[in-house]
């Protein structure tokens, strides 16, 4: 320390800015103390890393994926209604 | 459709815990909307179209956003048939509302708001019980603290050819209480901006950010205990067939 103010961080409080963090929603003071914490620390660097990995898992399309004909379906929907002569009304519907 | 890879890679487990911190997860990921294949005067241009009689073109305005308001229902209504249905209802609602679409909002923002009333009123239909009820659960009183770990080994994301496991992590993301589900695949699945989500589902960012806090965590702590023997379980048996006479 170079008697700076330099945030320290408890691992409880990396643990509630994991969240942000991954969205790069901290500050840049926070970061890098967030950073220097992880450095010394492995179990909030694996805690992250397993966060981390979830998300990336969730985001995979065989996770909840699009029911088959899905988008088929959707346009041929789309389709009757504009067959049906139907048309943009100005009444508000919300 | 998702464009994977977006997030930055996990650290590989044979690089110093440094590597991790040199990139900033999350600072490549754009802001990502419906209209992220049309710019946004592109996209009032074609609405202006489709108000002129070339209705044929709703079909390109809605694409962009088709697969994000299925997800958005199944948020609500965790079943597919269901959600389907009403991303169709939002959708052709949404047409014949069109006109009422001020632009003030992007045309997937306005939508996806649409499509989440469907999905509540669906919702409330389905289990006759008011809304507040469902909302009702207690947002506070779990406990948000991951579950520990000394290290991490990557799954990577063929694993997820295992049925298995496929549905523990679908059944795990049902378990979260509705309100962090909404937000969760908005972010997560769909990668929309906090502040958009913030938008369609009608609250402030910060309770956004709340709910996704909560979100990833109550998942890390029922998955990360599970998706760890996926990995460490296998080199464990492996090592003691090995050592077998
Ligand atoms: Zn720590």
């Amino acid at each position: 320390m170079d008697g700076s103010q330099a945030l320290k961080l408890s691992c409880k409080h990396v643990w509630s800015y994991i969240s942000d963090y991954i969205d790069d929603s901290v500050s840049a003071e926070e970061r890098a103390a967030i950073e220097e914490h992880l450095e010394h620390c492995e179990i909030c660097s694996a805690i992250l890393d397993s966060v981390h990995n979830i998300l990336v898992l969730t985001a995979d399309e065989r996770i909840f994926h699009l029911p088959i004909g899905y988008s088929d379906r959707l346009h041929a929907r789309i389709e009757a209604a504009l067959r049906g002569g139907e048309s943009p009304s100005s009444l508000p519907e919300r | 459709m998702l464009i994977r890879g977006l997030r930055p890679p996990l650290r590989d487990e044979t690089e110093n815990v440094m590597a991790v911190t040199a990139a900033s997860p999350g600072a490549c990921l754009p802001e990502r909307g419906c209209s992220r294949t049309m710019t946004e005067s592109s996209e009032l241009d074609l609405i202006a179209r489709i108000l002129n009689g070339e209705e044929h073109l709703f079909h390109e305005l809605i694409r962009p956003c088709e697969r994000t308001a299925y997800m958005a229902a199944f948020g609500v209504l965790k079943n597919q048939a269901d959600a389907e249905d009403v991303a169709q209802e939002a959708t052709i609602k949404a047409f014949r509302a069109l006109k009422s679409f001020r632009g003030e909002a992007k045309f997937g923002t306005w939508l996806l708001s649409i499509v989440l009333n469907e999905a509540r009123g669906k919702l409330r239909q389905r289990s006759r019980m008011p809304l507040e009820s469902l909302d009702g659960k207690p947002e506070e009183q779990e406990d948000f603290t991951p579950f520990p770990l000394a290290d991490w080994r990557e799954i990577p994301s063929e694993f997820l050819e295992r049925a298995e496991l496929q549905k523990r992590i679908e059944t795990a993301i049902e378990e979260l209480i509705p309100s962090y589900r909404e937000v969760f695949l908005l972010r997560d699945k769909e990668e929309r901006s906090i502040e958009e989500i913030a938008q369609i589902v009608g609250v402030s960012t910060a309770l956004v950010k709340v709910r996704l806090f909560r979100a990833r965590m109550a998942l890390q702590k029922q998955l990360a205990p599970y998706l760890k023997q996926q990995i460490g379980g296998r080199r464990k048996r492996f090592s003691w067939m090995g050592a077998r006479p």
